[in-house]
């Protein structure tokens, strides 16, 4: 590592320069993160979403919700991925299975706050309408509930692709790899490869509030 | 490091060590015995330092740009969409975009520290105040406040429930964040797991030194959580009711 490097602002230029010089590599890296925060996503969706959206639904497991969210944000993404290294050893799952139980909690507790929070009057009026429990879950709180579930999505989504980042050490690729390894690829490639995750993860930040702006039902304020 | 390196080429740095430890067993208790006034400890007491200032001068600042943003309402959602885009930056990422400017310093990994504690307590404190109730601040003009007494006497009191529960969130992710800090210099507790990972991943350390960092966040909520019932204790009055 040569720091006297470390102390040029123009190592920004380098980046950039670097950025431009190598963008087959950026890219594969890219699509590795990608690859990596969405299958980390996809699993936390699938095993936090439902069970948050019936916990709410039913009005039960406010414990349950809100001391996940609490140990989730206590548990730092670096401890994860080391403990996992230790359970599961170097690869593709270790790296996975951290991602998902940083994933989880945001996603849990925001959809259960959603649905639990939805104005009851609405819901006794759509069971009063005959409408079944799956129907109300599907057809009036969850639409209703949907901004605040989007936000957790969000913070779920950002959360996955800044931790990606960390999963390099454990062999889990990305653009991490870049950023860990400045032996390699110099200071001007780990700041290129760190203005591109930020890229990354504002994109996707962005993303999701478009959505979140496109599906919000207008009477309700987006807070 | 003064250990001699000496012994068995699976793990040179700890080739002296109990047989749990050359075998790199689950947890070796006579290593954490050994090594918590030498490298466990510090890092705790480093990691906590980290955290305190960050936190204070995140609390400070986010204060100062609460009282503008609430002060003069134009300026809110730029303040509020700036602290939004640095919360955005992966904290390994943010540290090195630093560097150029910084250097391998403490005060490198403040700023990014800091960055992250902004919109948490920002948010929290303008949804506070914002949340005072009309007829509290009806009830202060009514009296004859002025506008600060209004806003120390009536409007901080009564948003107090909200700023503590984004100080207890800010707490807590900084202290999970500040682990990563050990990338750019060598303090906290990310440190001992740098090390233990680049040493074959040696388990015992990272179990310990893990296990702090998490103790240390719950702990450091616990805390907090005690400070919110002692400064507000009409809160739970109300939940009581």
């Amino acid at each position: 590592m040569t720091f006297a490097d470390a102390f040029r602002p123009e190592t920004f230029v380098d980046a950039f320069r670097f950025i431009g010089d190598n963008p087959h590599l950026l890219l594969d890296k890219a699509a590795q993160h990608v690859e990596l925060s969405g299958a980390a996503l996809g699993i936390a969706l699938i095993l936090a979403l439902p069970l948050g959206l019936w916990l709410g639904h039913l009005h039960r497991g406010l414990f349950l919700a809100a001391s996940v969210s609490n140990v989730g944000r206590a548990l730092p993404s670096l401890v994860l991925i080391a403990f996992g290294l230790t359970i599961l050893g170097i690869g593709f799952w270790n790296n996975t299975v951290a991602l998902v139980v940083l994933a989880v909690p945001p996603i849990l507790t925001n959809a259960y706050f959603a649905i639990d929070g939805v104005d009851r009057d609405a819901v006794e009026a759509a069971r009063g309408m005959g409408l079944t429990e799956r129907q109300v879950l599907l057809r009036v709180e969850l639409p209703l509930g949907l901004p605040l579930v989007l936000a957790g999505i969000r913070i779920a989504a950002i959360f996955v692709i800044a931790t990606a980042t960390i999963a390099a050490i454990a062999g889990g690729g990305g653009l991490g790899d870049i950023i860990v390894n400045q032996a390699t690829y110099g200071l001007a490639g780990v700041i290129g490869a760190a203005l591109c995750v930020s890229a990354l993860a504002f994109s996707a930040a962005l993303i999701l509030a478009v959505v979140r702006r496109a599906v919000s039902p207008r009477q309700v304020p987006v807070s | 490091m003064s250990l001699v390196l000496a012994g068995g080429p699976v793990i040179p740095n700890f080739g002296q060590g109990s047989a749990c430890e050359t075998q790199n067993g689950w947890f070796c208790t006579d290593w954490v015995h050994e090594h918590w006034g030498d490298t466990l400890q510090p890092a705790l007491v480093q990691h906590i330092e980290l955290s305190i200032i960050a936190i204070a001068i995140g609390f400070v600042l986010a204060f100062a740009l609460a009282l503008v943003g609430f002060r003069y309402r134009l300026l809110d959602p730029p303040i509020g969409l700036a602290a939004d885009f640095l919360y955005t930056i992966p904290s390994l990422a943010l540290f090195q975009l630093l560097v150029p400017f910084t250097g391998l310093t403490r005060t490198t990994v403040e700023i990014a520290l800091v960055s992250y504690t902004l919109l948490i307590l920002y948010r929290n404190m303008i949804e506070g105040l914002r949340a005072v109730p009309p007829d509290a601040l009806e009830a202060a003009r009514g009296s004859g406040f002025t506008r600060a007494q209004t806003f120390f006497r009536v409007e901080l009191p009564l948003a107090l429930p909200a700023i503590l529960a984004g100080l207890r969130i800010a707490t807590v992710s900084t202290i999970s964040i500040a682990t990563v800090a050990a990338f750019v210099i060598p303090n906290g507790l990310g440190r001992p797991i740098f090390i233990a990972l680049e040493q074959n991943v040696f388990k015992t350390e990272i179990f310990t030194a893990g296990g702090l960092a998490v103790a240390l966040a719950l702990v450091a909520d616990g805390l907090l959580v005690l400070a919110q019932r002692a400064l507000t204790p009409w809160t739970r009055l109300e939940r009581q009711a």
